[in-house]
């Protein structure tokens, strides 16, 4: 049995690989303006709202759920971060993109809560309740924004998606503390093991004392809350806000990152690392096609073909159906000359 | 526990209820308020004759709200709609054709008397636009044209020339690079795949540049005029491609995420990297006045009053031309500079 990693990351290796032999460059990092740059840290700012935005998804989906609404969490967090700010008359004040920050992570976590409160109080299925946020978070984000996009001004809000530390994107170390805080609780605290048990089965888990319904609640809220850092990274990357396009099916590419790192969709066991991984094989992918000039009307084609290999690689089914072909092939003609011989 | 499902069912129910009516509240001018009094029943099937004096009907469908220039767009047609006393239901489409084609189907069946609408693709409209012609409903496009073959489908297009503003930028980079004694490498951030302006205004301008052989386009992505793509986009050209002379790019708010990706990379825009955008909305126009955006094709989105002298004109019976071009114009830095002042957009 090969550690739960194992294919994620070949993959991953396997992409970069591509990219080795298709131009060396790619790896090159340099220095400028005091900043690493490069393709790679490109990879590392751009995914990192994937990489959020799945973390929590991958803890939902632990619970045999799915958050269908977290493209839409991002555009209303980001409108709500933007219109904010644009209304106050200093934009560059800290404490007005404090204010801005909070208010929108707030709102997250509310639309987290609703979810929750879908999915575990009135007992809808996943897939129905969030989609209703789904479908409605996108009017709510131009409600908010007039339909207008938002143009800030504001070097602090920008910092949060542009800037960097130790000369590397600031958004890295906002993964790196979510993801931490997210190993912590769920590995060294027994949340993890609720959470697993939940998706295992709810009705047992409550039979032997666990709160189901709090567990799931919390996971949604915790999904949420992460789509809302996204959407503050997203919004304050291009220092505007866009009700429309921002984070539009963000949804699919998470539950693919959570899929491509070995989390199973019927719930009941997960893999954080995993999920981080398949959030950066989707972004190399992306940045692979724009570096290898594929036409616009093939790339999406191209993308499928590999997330179709990415996903039947990681099939164990498929794998040892390959395998097991490739040992006993039966061709009677060969078997003849293996029988005379 | 039947009393909790029960419960459960109401508050989906209450859910459904509020969002379809946040929904219709959204769309503006609706019928049973702004019809004049009357019953709204009645009136609907009345206003299929259209007689002397009733309000005339127009269901306008939206491509969506994805840029500045389509605000300005609705804004103006909104307007225009209440000016001239047309009861508009407005519908957006939210960049989907389904939706669109959903729309066309409401506005027939509501009976219009104009449906007027800006196709989010170029393709697949015959079936339902031959529907509103057998419903005897005239159909008017704006801003964006559709392939169909069958030009009695609608009565007019009004809108751009995109393969002209293709052209125009071209020119405009033909003239500037007239004298260059090494290849210009361009790349081109062109707009959502199979779009309308995407298309005429990559052909408008690969037609023009290519009577210079040094000019090349080296790399061309799709940015689906969004600045988060744009950006994306460009900062894998620079990664990709050491030696960009120009951008071109399909509109201003992807040339906006173009220019952060480029002093990201420490490069002037403006200056090591020349940039080519259309549309002229207000902060393509505010960059271009700092000089980070040479030249600017305009892309009039103002087009409202136009399109309501062509629905009086469809309604009163009369002959319209098949093509009616918005008026339009292009900028270089120091003109942005000069008419930023006066732009309503």
């Amino acid at each position: 049995m090969k550690h739960h990693l194992f294919w994620p990351v070949t993959l991953l290796a396997l992409l970069l690989l591509f990219n080795l032999l298709y131009d060396p460059s790619f790896f090159s990092i340099k220095i400028r303006d005091g900043r690493l740059y490069g393709s790679l840290i490109d990879i590392l700012n751009f995914g990192a709202p994937l990489m959020l935005v799945a973390i929590g998804m991958t803890l939902v989906i632990a619970t045999k759920g799915i958050d269908l609404s977290v493209g839409s969490i991002v555009a209303i967090t980001g409108a709500m971060a933007c219109m904010t700010i644009s209304k106050g008359t200093d934009q560059n004040s800290l404490g007005l993109v404090a204010m801005a920050v909070i208010m929108a992570l707030g709102l997250s976590l509310l639309l987290g809560l609703w979810n929750g409160f879908l999915v575990a109080g009135i007992g809808i299925q996943p897939i129905i309740a969030t989609l209703i946020l789904m479908v409605a978070g996108r009017g709510i984000a131009q409600l908010i924004t007039n339909g207008q996009i938002i143009t800030l001004n504001s070097g602090n809000y920008k910092y949060i998606g542009a800037g960097d530390l130790f000369r590397l994107p600031f958004s890295i170390f906002i993964v790196a503390v979510v993801f931490g805080a997210a190993v912590l609780l769920t590995r060294r605290t027994a949340i993890g093991m609720f959470i697993e048990s939940v998706g295992n089965k709810p009705v047992a888990s409550r039979l032997a004392g666990i709160r189901a319904k709090s567990v799931m609640i919390a996971a949604y809220l915790f999904c949420g809350l992460c789509a809302g850092i996204a959407g503050l990274i997203l919004s304050s990357n291009v220092s505007s806000a866009d009700g429309n396009n921002a984070g539009l099916w963000y949804e699919l590419d998470a539950i693919l990152a959570v899929v491509i790192g070995g989390t199973s969709l019927n719930g009941g066991r997960f893999y954080l690392a995993g999920t981080v991984i398949g959030a950066l094989i989707i972004q190399t992918l992306t940045t692979t096609i724009y570096v290898i000039n594929v036409s616009p009307e093939i790339t999406l084609v191209v993308k499928a073909f590999v997330v179709l290999v990415v996903c039947l690689i990681q099939s164990e089914s498929f794998r040892q159906a390959i395998v097991s072909r490739w040992k006993t092939r039966r061709y009677p003609a060969e078997k003849e000359t293996t029988r005379h011989a | 526990m039947k009393a909790v499902k029960r419960k459960g069912l109401a508050l989906v129910a209450l859910a459904v209820m509020l969002f379809s009516a946040a929904c219709s509240g959204n769309s503006g001018a609706n019928p049973p308020a702004s019809n004049g009094g009357g019953a709204s029943s009645s009136s609907t099937t009345e206003t299929t004759k259209a007689p002397e004096g009733k309000k005339i009907t127009l269901g306008f469908s939206q491509v969506g709200a994805e840029s500045g220039w389509r605000t300005a767009n609705t804004q103006s047609i909104q307007d225009s709609a209440k000016e001239a006393g047309y009861d508009l239901k407005f519908s957006d489409a939210q960049q989907k054709q389904e939706n669109q084609i959903k729309a066309i189907r409401t506005f027939i069946q509501q009976k219009v008397d104009v449906i007027a609408f800006s196709p989010v693709v170029e393709s697949g409209w015959d079936t339902v636009l031959k529907e509103a012609k057998d419903a005897g409903i005239p159909v008017i496009l704006t801003d964006r044209a559709v392939d169909s073959t069958d030009t009695s489908l609608y009565e007019t297009f009004i809108g751009s020339d995109f393969v002209e503003e293709g052209r125009r930028a071209g020119t405009w980079l033909v003239e500037q690079f007239k004298d260059a004694t090494e290849d210009v490498n361009i790349v081109e951030l062109q707009g959502t795949t199979g779009s309308a302006p995407a298309n005429d205004r990559k052909s408008g301008f690969d037609e023009i540049i290519s009577s210079n052989p040094k000019l090349k386009v080296i790399a061309s992505q799709t940015g689906d005029f969004t600045r988060a793509k744009g950006k994306e986009v460009m900062q894998a050209f620079l990664k990709a491609n050491p030696d960009i002379d120009v951008l071109y790019a399909h509109n201003d708010d992807m040339a906006l995420g173009a220019i952060q990706a480029i002093e990201a990379a420490g490069l002037k825009p403006g200056e090591d990297i020349i940039i080519i955008s259309v549309d002229g909305v207000k902060d393509g126009f505010i960059a271009a006045s700092e000089g980070k955006i040479n030249f600017i094709v305009e892309c009039n989105p103002l087009l409202g009053p136009q399109l309501m002298e062509a629905v009086q004109a469809v309604v009163d019976g009369k002959e319209i031309e098949k093509r009616i071009v918005t008026e339009e114009g292009v900028f270089t830095s120091e003109d942005a500079k000069r008419e930023l002042p006066n732009r309503k957009y």
